[in-house]
């Protein structure tokens, strides 16, 4: 499925978050969407998923509006570490669980086809050991490894990650990015917000250099030009080699 | 004596089995919400509905109504109004709570100082449960089921609710309804205990089980199981003790629970101050949950730190640090909409200024930019 912005602006009261974003991200791909604090990620998160109000412009998942889409379950969302409040009581088999509930009754009574889901999740992503833990007791990476299982268990087409390598150490970054590759070669839209510029190359498809405006969209190594970087990040080519000098 | 009398004695009497029953209904209604309330942080909206309930009481006693009829009405509103007001953004939540539940608290005194005599002020703030009639037992039955059969039927959703609202929000769901829901049955709640405890103590029913609960598990599921069989213990504790001691019901009932919640935060195996103690001593055999996370990790510390020597550290990466430079020091003072991001892999390396170079935080020296043109 794949995610067209159209015209997108974002307002909170004086600040414009996005000014006019248009975009389109391919199904079948990882994209990064690469920016600084305040360039507008997480508001275009936001958006999609329906937490942010849309001033103008709009966003269509394979011509569907967002809000159809969430109520399909196609659209899965892993959020940042700390918006994940450790010290609630529930296992890592409890939140893989929550990924399932679009797919049940009313009182999301577990079917065995969910119990066979939420196990193969786990699997994939390697928390079998831990499964029955409250995820308070997990590792910065072992519990985004968990909510990445959510959204396999969800059966999501769509996943949106919001900076899922803060924090994480270098073999759940791997396993990870595994995952995620694999995902994408299913046809599944996956597009992974990150300040995190070492882990691009090997994780994404393409990058969508984002300053509250679309800066550029294209492949990675592109992206990562610096020229491109600077002006992602705000910084004057020029001043900057003159105070290299 | 013997000690079985102790409980058969007061079991003779009819209103000592309605005051039972009554209390035993609401207890378990308040500590099957109070877990939720007490994970969400809502304790104080607890409070607030109770209380904010008064006038809606005092009025449905002088129109002749059904007493929960006003007061769910006066509940609703308090949650709509406390909305209300916090939605002007200058005032935050805790304060909206407070002035909206204290002047609905306020318009419940006045009414009650000036409708005719027959409703009780000190029976609605402090309860009356040993004056329970057959038809408050029967309404507080029927309440105590709707509010019973809703919560265990949305149990999950409610759960997701209180644990990760975007999630829900992900599948479908309405977190707004969710919330809403919730505060609905609050207020159902609040009026089912009312008449046991009173208006000023409801809130303890709404917070205590809960709360010990959570010092005794780690599973949600099992919380909805020791919260209400704490709770109804302690509650006809407290109506026995105040059958014998002659003293004020509904205070013996919080009392109790109270005392029972200390005892279990001193002496709970994993969480008590004992138990902590212990570990901090290092002679305790059983592990805390933090322990246990430390030697699960994947050999790696859970915090960003990994992150901000990565760049440096890792071979073959596509990106040389100097290219890195850059971004740096205008991701600091680029002025911020989103919720500024706690763990910032690009961090803080000016390099604008020719003489920052070696002068990084010392948490970063090891990144620092030293291969800059």
């Amino acid at each position: 499925m794949s995610l067209r912005v159209e015209g997108l602006t974002v307002r909170y009261g004086e600040v414009t978050a996005l000014d006019g974003l248009s975009v389109h991200v391919a199904a079948g791909e990882v994209t990064g969407l690469v920016g600084m604090n305040g360039a507008g990620k997480s508001t275009l998160f936001g958006a999609i998923m329906g937490t942010v109000p849309i001033s103008s412009g709009r966003i269509l998942l394979d011509d569907e509006e967002p809000a159809r889409a969430r109520r399909r379950g196609a659209i899965g969302y892993v959020p940042q570490g700390e918006a994940i409040d450790t010290s609630f009581p529930v296992s890592v088999a409890d939140v893989v669980m929550m990924g399932r509930y679009g797919h049940q009754g009313l009182t999301r009574r577990p079917r065995p086809a969910d119990r066979r889901a939420v196990a193969e999740a786990i699997e994939r992503v390697e928390l079998e050991d831990l499964a029955h833990r409250p995820i308070g007791a997990l590792s910065g990476g072992q519990r985004r490894r968990a909510f990445v299982a959510r959204g396999l268990a969800q059966g999501a087409s769509t996943l949106l990650l919001d900076e899922p390598f803060a924090g994480v150490d270098k073999r759940s970054e791997a396993l990870l990015v595994g995952v995620l590759r694999e995902l994408a070669a299913d046809g599944c839209t996956v597009l992974v917000s990150t300040h995190d510029l070492h882990a691009l190359p090997e994780l994404a498809h393409s990058a969508v250099l984002l300053r509250r405006r679309l800066l550029f969209h294209g492949p990675v190594v592109e992206a990562l030009e610096p020229a491109m970087l600077a002006r992602a990040f705000g910084l004057d080519p020029l001043t900057r080699q003159e105070a290299g000098r | 004596m013997n000690p079985l009398d102790l409980l058969t004695e007061p079991l003779q009497y009819d209103f000592m089995l309605r005051a039972l029953a009554a209390t035993s209904l609401a207890a378990v209604v308040c500590a099957l919400l109070s877990c939720w309330l007490v994970l969400i942080g809502w304790s104080l909206m607890g409070d607030a509905v109770s209380h904010a309930v008064l006038p809606g009481v005092v009025l449905s006693y002088a129109l002749g109504l059904p007493f929960a009829l006003g007061a769910i009405v006066f509940g609703i509103l308090a949650v709509v109004l406390i909305g209300a007001v916090r939605d002007s953004r200058r005032v935050a939540e805790d304060a909206a709570i407070g002035i909206v539940f204290t002047t609905l608290f306020a318009l419940g005194l006045v009414l009650i100082s000036v409708t005719p005599s027959h409703t009780d002020l000190g029976h609605i703030l402090f309860g009356s449960v040993l004056g329970v009639s057959r038809g408050d037992l029967v309404q507080i039955a029927l309440l105590a089921a709707i509010v019973l059969v809703l919560l265990l039927m949305r149990r999950r959703d409610l759960t997701l609710y209180a644990f990760d609202p975007t999630h829900a929000r992900a599948i479908g769901l309405s977190p707004r309804r969710l919330g809403a829901l919730l505060l609905g049955l609050l207020a159902v709640t609040a009026v089912v205990a009312l008449q046991v405890v009173g208006v000023i103590l409801v809130v303890a029913m709404l917070i205590i089980p809960g709360a010990t609960a959570r010092l005794l598990t780690d599973r949600f599921s099992r919380m909805l199981l020791i919260a209400p069989t704490f709770s109804v213990a302690a509650s006809a504790a407290g109506i026995l003790l105040s059958y014998w001691l002659d003293a004020a019901s509904g205070g013996l009932i919080v009392l109790v629970q109270g005392t029972l919640y200390a005892l279990v935060h001193l002496f709970a195996p994993r969480y008590g101050l004992l138990a902590r103690h212990r570990v901090w001593r290092g002679d305790g055999s059983e592990g805390s949950v933090s322990s246990g996370a430390a030697s699960s990790a994947d050999g790696s510390a859970a915090t960003g730190s990994s992150e901000t020597t990565g760049f440096s550290e890792t071979t073959g990466v596509a990106v040389p640090t100097e290219r890195q430079a850059p971004p740096v020091s205008d991701a600091q003072i680029a002025s911020v909409a989103e919720r500024p991001s706690g763990t910032a892999p690009l961090d803080p390396t000016s390099d604008t200024s020719s003489a920052s170079e070696n002068s990084g935080p010392s948490r970063t020296s090891s990144s620092a930019p030293t291969t800059m043109p």
